[in-house]
């Protein structure tokens, strides 16, 4: 019984506790970066696509969602020719993102997506692809990779050595 | 203009303040139980989300009226009747203010407990007649709950009856100018407000409805007005249980001279109806066994001790 009233009495001080609530549209809720939002793909320093359509994301994600075709240009810079994701079926899980070797594929803080028409959650690339570089600043798959497709030569790039010539016998 | 004609009025009057009433305790409710849970509860149509009773209302009234065909038909649609009628009926009896009331009949008390128990009915048939199992659960529950807090209902208002010597509501009241009737009755008061409580079968006594296990319980297959209707009639029972307690035990229209009686009757009553919610936000609902226990082995034992103090004292002393 006197258990009963104390809660009572509980319940009662919350009328002057401070709201739980976030007014939504006039108020809008705090996202911290990490935040697993609507999937971007950033380009690279140069303002290069970063993607080399490698399909991992393809591979990892749970729902199948993301499809891609992979093509590659005269340089032989490998960059996807498709890239889609329906976000009807997305989990926002962030698979794709711990997949991407190159930073290509990221999640942002960022929900209102909402459609009147389930056909326009399906983003083609030129929705998904934004100008800037996303989380991961200064980033540049094609310097730090061991191919010349065009950005550097083979051996000229940051840290890397002069390839080997496989013909001499010297060290 | 005749007699007739302004018992008409007021009787019109009354039943319009009252469903009005009744159908504000839609928004009264949800957002009162929103505040104790640390929410805004409606607030977007129109100031304060006020016009929320009236969306809640075309809400309702466009619903498909469903009778299910494995129903039986007349019983169906008669059962959320009776609850409305009811309650609405015992309302006659309340004396809001002196002058206003739709009668003043001298077993008001008595008319009242015969009313209440007519309510029962309304569980049990649209238990029964909606053919579900669980409606049939839900209708049985609310049977056995109502009819056993019925009695000490009835006993509990006793102490009232033997304190102001009369039935009549109207005598309980003006016997109530020295002392308002729920200082010698707190027993009395408490035990009549559980029963209340139960009556109505308000949470935390909802279990025949016990959305958890029944979902919904005896109204289950109800859509549309009727449901509204057992809903309105929920909500008319908690004005009626205020109104009564108000009446019988906080001295009705009584009060300092500085608001009219109708003024301290309403904030009175009100009084009680946040109560009634406030104990919806808090109590968890108990067992079906506890509440039967509580009721038969605490409450009546309670209530009859209360009889025969109230009984004693007034013999003793002359009262």
């Amino acid at each position: 019984m006197i258990s009963h009233l104390r809660s009572l009495w509980l319940v009662f001080k919350h009328m002057f506790h401070k709201r739980e609530t976030v007014q939504y549209p006039e108020e809008k809720p705090y996202l911290p970066p990490r935040w697993r939002g609507r999937i971007v793909l950033t380009r690279d320093p140069d303002g290069m696509e970063r993607c080399v359509a490698c399909y991992l994301c393809a591979a990892a994600c749970p729902v199948d969602c993301i499809s891609l075709q992979a093509t590659e240009d005269e340089n032989g810079r490998r960059y996807p020719e498709f890239f889609r994701i329906n976000f009807s079926r997305c989990i926002f899980c962030g698979y794709c993102e711990d997949a991407c070797p190159t930073y290509a594929i990221q999640l942002i803080p960022d929900f209102e997506m909402a459609e009147y028409d389930r056909q326009n959650l399906v983003y083609e690339k030129e929705h998904l692809l934004i100008s800037g570089q996303g989380k991961y600043h200064g980033y540049n798959f094609y310097r730090v990779a061991g191919v010349d497709a065009g950005v550097k030569p083979k051996g000229g790039g940051e840290k890397e050595s002069e390839p080997v010539d496989v013909r001499k016998l010297l060290p | 203009m005749s007699e007739t004609w302004i018992h008409i009025i007021m009787v019109v009057l009354i039943l319009l303040v009252l469903l009005t009433i009744a159908a504000g305790l839609i928004y009264v409710e949800r957002r009162m139980l929103a505040v104790w849970q640390d929410r805004y509860g409606p607030n977007r149509t129109g100031p304060f989300g006020l016009l929320q009773v009236l969306a809640d209302m075309v809400k309702i009234f466009f619903k498909e009226d469903w009778i299910p065909p494995f129903a039986d038909k007349k019983v169906f649609v008669i059962a959320p009747t009776i609850v409305m009628m009811a309650v609405l009926m015992s309302f006659a009896v309340i004396p809001f203010t002196p002058g206003i009331g739709v009668v003043d009949l001298n077993i008001g008390v008595l008319f009242f407990l015969a009313m209440s128990s007519m309510g029962a009915y309304s569980v049990v048939l649209a238990g029964w007649a909606s053919n579900n199992k669980y409606s049939l659960l839900g209708g049985i529950r609310g049977s056995a709950q109502m009819i056993s807090y019925e009695v000490f209902m009835g006993l509990s208002l006793m102490g009232v009856v033997i304190l102001a010597g009369s039935f009549n509501l109207r005598d309980i009241v003006e016997a109530q100018r020295k002392i308002w009737f729920f200082i010698p009755q707190i027993v009395g008061f408490v035990i009549f407000f559980l029963a209340g409580l139960a009556e109505t079968h308000r949470l935390p006594f909802d279990i025949p409805e016990a959305e958890s296990e029944l979902i919904a319980g005896y109204h289950s297959e109800y859509s549309g007005m009727k449901f509204g209707m057992f809903f309105v009639g929920e909500y008319l029972g908690i004005t009626l249980i205020s109104a009564l307690v108000t009446t019988l035990y906080f001295g009705g229209w009584l009060g300092p001279h500085f608001l009219p009686p109708i003024v301290w009757f309403l904030i009175k009553m009100f009084a009680f109806i946040l109560l009634f919610i406030l104990i919806r936000a808090t109590l968890p609902r108990p067992r079906y066994d506890q509440l039967m226990s509580l009721g038969w082995k605490v409450l009546l034992p309670l209530a009859l001790l209360n009889l025969l103090v109230t009984g004693a004292v007034v013999l003793y002393w002359h009262l």
